[in-house]
């Protein structure tokens, strides 16, 4: 049944978002920390395991599938609905802040990259 | 044209699909043949997405980009950040948890140097625009960080409004910065493996910023990136109003 593995990942997220938000309060921030990831690894663990073959394999898996990839649409409306506007009238500290953070950042990517992995055997010809 | 809208408001999130369908088939159709698949499609459709976002935002003065026009609302809820959640997460199935633990240790470092930097290049940005006060400089700085950690900070620390409004904007600019840059730099940075992804979505943070960014690169990295991104914004309102509001009210 389809509806199984939706069911499985609308209960990852769920159970995800509460460890978050409980994390969130217990660390004094008003924010939920990590309650996505944390659903993540929930579905990674599931989708691992052998106690919820049935909820992941065959018709059930294809529900979450679905999802998976919908997800490129998503992102796409997510996009459309930004306040594109008031990020270009924050005037220019706000553009200046924001490129160079993240220029920054992008530099920073091959160099944490390199911590606890030597190999780099995944380096596909592109 | 009542008709038309009635029928369209009733049925928004319908009226969605449709529209962002024909928006990627637009896209991988440019891609296709323009960029001769240079250029992936669906980050042309992203770009059109912002793009849209931009005219709406315009035409209607409303904060929600395109679905603030009345014909296109269900954008607001497809786009929203309850189906966005849902779709990363399924991302995940079929993820090697292998994978994950070998970035482990990377994927950590990330969110926290990550944080750090952004929240010092703004700091600094702010600096050199000539605020000295430190609850501005914060918040700015953690602007610099994402669009949320911006604000919350800001009102911890009771900072004005038209510095959260400068704050939000800061975050916003890396947003789309990141969704529109990444493809362009993967090569680069080495983005083409999980772990990269990973430390990347830690390095980054913004996670509409990511999830756009590595949906136009590869939509296998998603969830690597997607996973470390979602630590991020915690770990910044956690940091900003405390340890990094402390140490630039010690040097200002």
């Amino acid at each position: 049944m389809i509806v199984y593995g939706v069911a499985l990942l609308s209960a990852c997220l769920i159970l995800g978002m509460l460890i978050g938000e409980l994390l969130g309060v217990a660390l004094g921030v008003q924010a939920n920390v990590g309650g996505v990831g944390i659903a993540m690894l929930f579905l990674v663990l599931a989708s691992n395991s052998d106690r919820f073959k049935a909820l992941v394999d065959g018709a059930s898996g294809t529900g979450i599938q679905f999802w998976s990839a919908m997800y490129i649409p998503i992102v796409v409306a997510m996009a459309a609905r930004q306040n594109v506007v008031a990020a270009f009238e924050g005037g220019m500290l706000a553009v200046v802040a924001g490129v160079a953070a993240v220029i920054v950042s992008f530099a920073l990517v091959p160099v944490i990259s390199k911590i606890g992995n030597s190999d780099t055997s995944s380096q596909e010809s592109q | 044209m009542e008709i038309l809208e009635t029928v369209f408001v009733r049925n928004s999130l319908v009226v969605a699909f449709a529209v962002v369908g024909l928006t990627i088939w637009i896209s991988y159709f440019l891609a296709d043949k323009l960029t001769k698949g240079r250029i992936h499609g669906s980050a042309i459709a992203i770009a059109l997405g912002l793009l849209a976002a931009y005219f709406g935002g315009k035409a209607t003065g409303g904060s929600t980009g395109v679905a603030d026009i009345t014909l296109l609302g269900g954008i607001g809820l497809m786009g929203g950040g309850m189906m966005r959640d849902f779709a990363i997460v399924a991302t995940a199935f079929g993820v090697k948890l292998s994978e994950l633990k070998k970035a482990g240790l990377a994927g950590v470092v990330s969110i926290f140097a990550g944080v750090i930097v952004s929240f010092v290049v703004g700091a600094v940005v702010a600096v050199l625009y000539g605020y000295t006060d430190p609850v501005a400089v914060t918040t700015i700085g953690a602007g610099a960080v994402t669009y949320i950690v911006g604000p919350v900070t800001g009102s911890a620390l009771g900072a004005d409004s038209d510095i959260i409004a400068l704050s939000v904007a800061a975050g916003l600019i890396k947003s789309i910065l990141v969704m529109i840059g990444t493809p362009l730099v993967a090569k680069t940075i080495g983005l083409n493996n999980p772990q990269s992804a990973m430390v990347f979505g830690g390095l980054m943070g913004t996670t509409s910023g990511v999830a756009a960014g590595l949906a136009a690169t590869d939509p296998k990295l998603v969830p690597y990136g997607a996973m470390t991104a979602t630590f991020y914004t915690g770990v910044g309102c956690l940091l900003g109003p405390s340890i990094l509001f402390f140490i630039v009210n010690a040097i200002l």
